[in-house]
């Protein structure tokens, strides 16, 4: 047959069949025993050219409400925000998208430059000392995270707060399960961590404190004094932070984090249905060694030039085998190379900007409800998220904002007891003014 | 840095030039402090450059010019499918229907998503020959633990809680054992014979009782094609245990054995292998399971279920393992996938396997006379070499990939699988034409002749890349894993 992929020619068929010594393509597939052997064709759909199928794709895609036609204000963990043009053009090149992982770093050194920039940039956002490659998404790096803490503690508890997001404790639970880790949650009071329940709970045994900064309801954690109830009892204190609101908050390093992971799809990565993102892993210099994952280190060639390599890789699965703490092999490099790009655009200015103007805008968005009669449910200090109480049930209030062009926010009764009718609100840089009002002006309108 | 060296982001930067273009704050402005509580707000500022957007494009074009894509060049590594990535599905997978849907949209909004990733799922089914897919899993690592996961779940539901080992054969790819670990279970090797295939006999010696599974790439990774599958999975069921199956290798058997016709209970798959997602520089991949009825039951949640030409997540499912990722999978990737397998069709797909498999044994059967062959028998997409004669001139199968890199290819793995010694494992996939194999060939023939009259060239290898060998053992005995300044003049 044949197809714009596959060059091969009769007469280049002919050729090395007779090279390798037989008539027909199926004799090398003799080996495949008679019972197994599959014949015929895959039931599946026929081929199609190229218009062809790029159109039927493109009105399957119209299908969905995207974040381009509509407002969303739907957050929970996956941000609509400002990515600069140049991000695809540079992760478009196929010197980046078309290559494996660096292992020949003499023609890899773009890759692993870029990478050695990313892990200065995550150090540099989270005020940590080492940063790996990165991990599958925040949810991935937060049960890796607990996994490394049983390990360097030899301890088999972990506490994490209920204000953790939900599907990230649902993955942590998932690693936790096959090695045989409790995984204890504490509970928010008021929209943080109830500090007393933490002090309650965390012992001897704990190995890790885990909370998230700002927290699955957008409010700001009291990070002292969870570090507080984590190192006073030798447990690792990690935090798992959106790293985009750390251009306008004190980095968790600063409070004495020991691992700080989460997700850089604020910098630049489409939400894509929630995958692929881009966690990332930040530890102290002390747990250099026990980071999961890839690691690029700076060193030098015999002339002295400065280059790059995959380092430490004794501690990952092709080298440890079954020894290995992690099994992770394929990470999210590419989606790294895409936050390191929006990262760069942004700089040292516009990473503060663009985080202080979520501050502002969500802020005039919680009093603009506020004057609309709308019920602010945790009365807390928060980055760019926040909780609503409706009258009406929120998948029905959202069904109405449709209508107005709008993608309302995420419905927390389907994941916390009590705050059923409650609506998570981002409002992220992107979402204007009048956007705001309307959508103000929309919810305070469903309390009629 | 020196003069030659490629400048970092870092040094490119220069205080007060910009690179963005935020929306004008249209809000009355608050003042930041008032809005944080005393302490949280940043005083430092973090240390990410200061550059124009020219200033990135060229930083970001002048590195892509020292990385080596399947774009830029050959690039036959073993287990690693590189196969041509189609432009098209980088298309799709931007469409803003695809690319801007947020996953915790409500149903109603995302129906042309769930229908892609349906269908594909019925494709994968079918390919596989397996009862049910999930798209969880976030890579073919990530696949091998979920699928262990699921038998560990199994086992236990049938009050089995002795089954506590996991196979895995001598020529595994080291996620295997690596994931059993990480899914609580104790690795146990199984030996592979001469001629390159499961020791039968080793096999029924270390299986017993408190046997959970035994994990198998089919064909290995020496590209041999376990001919004793059916008695393997005879083995492994009669004490009680699953076959999982390593998806890495589908590319050299698609519409000539299925993983499900060969007696596996589970399979991972590459989508960024076989399916043409991109490998991205190591990523994101995406690695959806497969199993049998048996097994359904165990799939993560949420599972996706069409209901009178509705779909939905389907969370209510009580014997869930539970999640293993936030959301749904590597969507962008699946969207690749999908197009692919859509763009083939089944005799594509059938045409793919044919020539991947025609490459890899033309091109072995063309450098045997000068390399040692291990396993001389048709191989599937891929096979094995040894560098074992060059050793003996003090020509190193290392050296050898070097030298590959000066005629502008990326060179094979090597050293991998560990059961044979200077091991070379060449891949060329299907998307290779005879004059790029042809080429190669006549690079392999002129190292391996090198190797005999001028060693030395080959041992000094590279000669042309823009930079030479690097001190990896200085790199790991005083890691410097981030850019300071301080650090860069010592």
């Amino acid at each position: 047959m044949k197809h714009r992929y596959l060059p091969m020619t009769e007469s280049d068929k002919k050729e090395m069949l007779s090279a390798v010594g037989v008539q027909t393509i199926d004799e090398l597939f003799e080996d495949i025993p008679e019972k197994v052997r599959f014949k015929g064709l895959y039931n599946i759909k026929e081929a199609k050219a190229e218009p062809a199928l790029k159109k039927e794709l493109s009105a399957l895609a119209a299908k969905n409400a995207n974040a381009k036609e509509y407002a969303s204000f739907l957050g929970a963990g996956v941000y609509d925000h400002y990515a600069p043009s140049i991000v695809d053009h540079v992760i478009s090149r196929s010197e980046f998208y078309t290559a494996y992982t660096p292992y020949q770093p003499e023609i890899s050194q773009g890759e692993l430059q870029a990478i050695f920039e990313f892990q200065t940039m995550i150090c540099e956002l989270t005020g940590m000392d080492v940063a790996n490659s990165s991990m599958y998404d925040g949810g991935t790096a937060l049960a890796e995270a607990a996994m490394l803490s049983a390990g360097q503690t030899k301890r088999t508890k972990v506490l994490v707060s209920e204000t953790v997001h939900p599907e990230s404790r649902d993955v942590l639970r998932m690693y936790a399960k096959g090695q045989n880790i409790e995984v204890v949650e504490v509970p928010h009071k008021d929209g943080v961590t109830d500090i007393d329940r933490l002090n309650e709970l965390v012992d001897s045994d704990t190995a890790a404190v885990i909370v998230q900064y700002p927290n699955f309801f957008g409010a700001i954690e009291s990070l002292p004094e969870v570090e507080k109830a984590a190192h006073g009892e030798k447990a690792m204190f990690v935090v798992s932070s959106n790293p985009l609101s750390l251009g306008a908050l004190t980095p968790p390093g600063k409070f004495g984090a020991d691992i700080v992971i989460g997700d850089a799809q604020p910098f630049g990565i489409p939400a894509q249905f929630g995958g692929p993102h881009c966690g990332y892993f930040a530890v102290t210099k002390k747990l250099m060694r026990k980071v999961p994952g890839r690691l690029v280190g700076q060193t030098h060639d015999e002339e002295g030039r400065r280059g790059f390599v995959l380092t430490l890789q004794a501690r990952e699965q092709h080298i440890r085998r079954d020894k290995a703490t992690s099994n992770i092999c394929s990470n999210q490099a590419l989606n790294a190379l895409a936050a390191s790009v929006a990262m760069t655009a942004l700089g040292k200015a516009g990473v503060r900007e663009i985080a202080v103007q979520n501050l502002q805008k969500a802020f005039y968005a919680r009093e603009s409800l506020k004057k609309n009669g709308v019920e602010i449910v945790f009365d807390t200090p928060v980055f760019n998220e926040f909780v609503v109480r409706l009258n009406k049930p929120v998948k029905e209030v959202n069904q109405k904002l449709l209508e107005k062009g709008i993608i309302g926010g995420y419905d927390l009764g389907l994941t916390y007891e009590g705050l059923e009718k409650c609506m998570l609100v981002a409002v992220t840089e992107l979402r204007t003014k009048e956007e705001i009002e309307l959508f103000a002006k929309e919810l305070g309108d469903s309390h009629e | 840095m020196n003069k030659k060296d490629q400048e970092l982001i870092f040094e490119v930067s220069q205080p007060g030039r910009i690179g963005y273009s935020l929306p004008e704050l249209d809000v009355p402005e608050t003042d930041v402090a008032a809005l944080l509580p005393d302490g949280y707000l940043r005083e430092e500022a973090p240390e990410l450059p200061e550059v124009s957007e020219l200033d990135i494009m060229r930083h970001y074009t002048a590195l892509s010019k020292r990385n080596h894509g399947i774009d830029s060049g050959f690039y036959p590594l073993g287990s690693c499918t590189m196969k041509y990535n189609p432009k098209i599905n980088e298309d799709v997978a931007r469409f803003d229907g695809f690319a801007h849907i947020h996953p915790l949209q409500q149903e109603e909004t995302v129906q042309g998503a769930m229908e892609l990733m349906y269908d594909l799922q019925e494709h994968l089914k079918e390919i596989t020959g397996m009862d049910e897919v999930t798209l969880q899993p976030a890579a073919g690592a990530h696949g091998e633990w979920t699928g262990l996961m699921m038998i560990r779940a199994f086992h236990e539901a049938n009050g089995d809680f002795n089954r506590t080992k996991v196979i895995v054969p001598d020529s595994a790819h080291g996620t295997n054992p690596a994931s059993a670990t990480v899914a609580g279970f104790e690795t146990i090797t199984v030996k592979s014979g001469e001629d390159g295939l499961v020791d039968l006999e080793d096999l029924k010696r270390v299986v017993d009782e408190t046997t959970a599974a035994l994990m198998l790439t089919n064909p290995n990774t020496l590209g041999l094609f376990e001919e004793n599958i059916l008695e393997m999975a005879e083995i492994i069921h009669g004490v009680g245990g699953k076959l999982y199956y390593d998806g890495a290798n589908l590319n050299a058997v698609m519409s000539k054995a299925r993983p499900g016709d060969m007696g596996f209970d589970v399979v991972h798959l590459n989508l960024h292998k076989t399916f043409t997602g991109p490998h991205g520089g190591g990523g994101p991949g995406s690695g959806p399971v497969g199993v049998k009825a048996d097994l359904i039951p165990y799939l993560p949640k949420p599972v996706l279920v069409k209901k009178e030409g509705v779909y939905h997540f389907d969370y209510n499912r009580p014997q869930a393992i539970g999640r293993v990722k936030p959301f749904y999978g590597n969507f962008g990737i699946n969207v690749r996938a999908y197009t692919y397998i859509r763009s083939m069709g089944p005799d594509g797909l059938k045409a793919v396997t044919e020539y991947a498999v025609l490459n890899a044994n033309y091109m072995m059967r063309r450098l045997a006379p000068y390399f040692d062959l291990p396993f001389n028998r048709h191989c599937k997409h891929e096979f094995v070499l040894s560098g074992k004669r060059q050793k003996k001139l003090g020509v190193r199968t290392l050296d050898m990939a070097k030298r590959l890199l000066d005629f502008g290819y990326h060179p094979p793995t090597i050293y991998f699988p560990l059961n044979v010694e200077e091991c070379i494992m060449i891949e060329p996939t299907e998307t290779e034409s005879k004059e790029t194999l042809d080429a190669f060939i006549d690079a392999m023939i002129r190292i391996a002749k090198e190797a005999e009259t001028n060693p030395e060239i080959v041992q000094e290898a590279p000669h042309t890349t823009v930079i030479g060998r690097l001190d990896e053992t200085t790199a790991a005995r005083k890691p410097v894993l981030r850019y300071e300044k301080e650090l860069q003049n010592v």
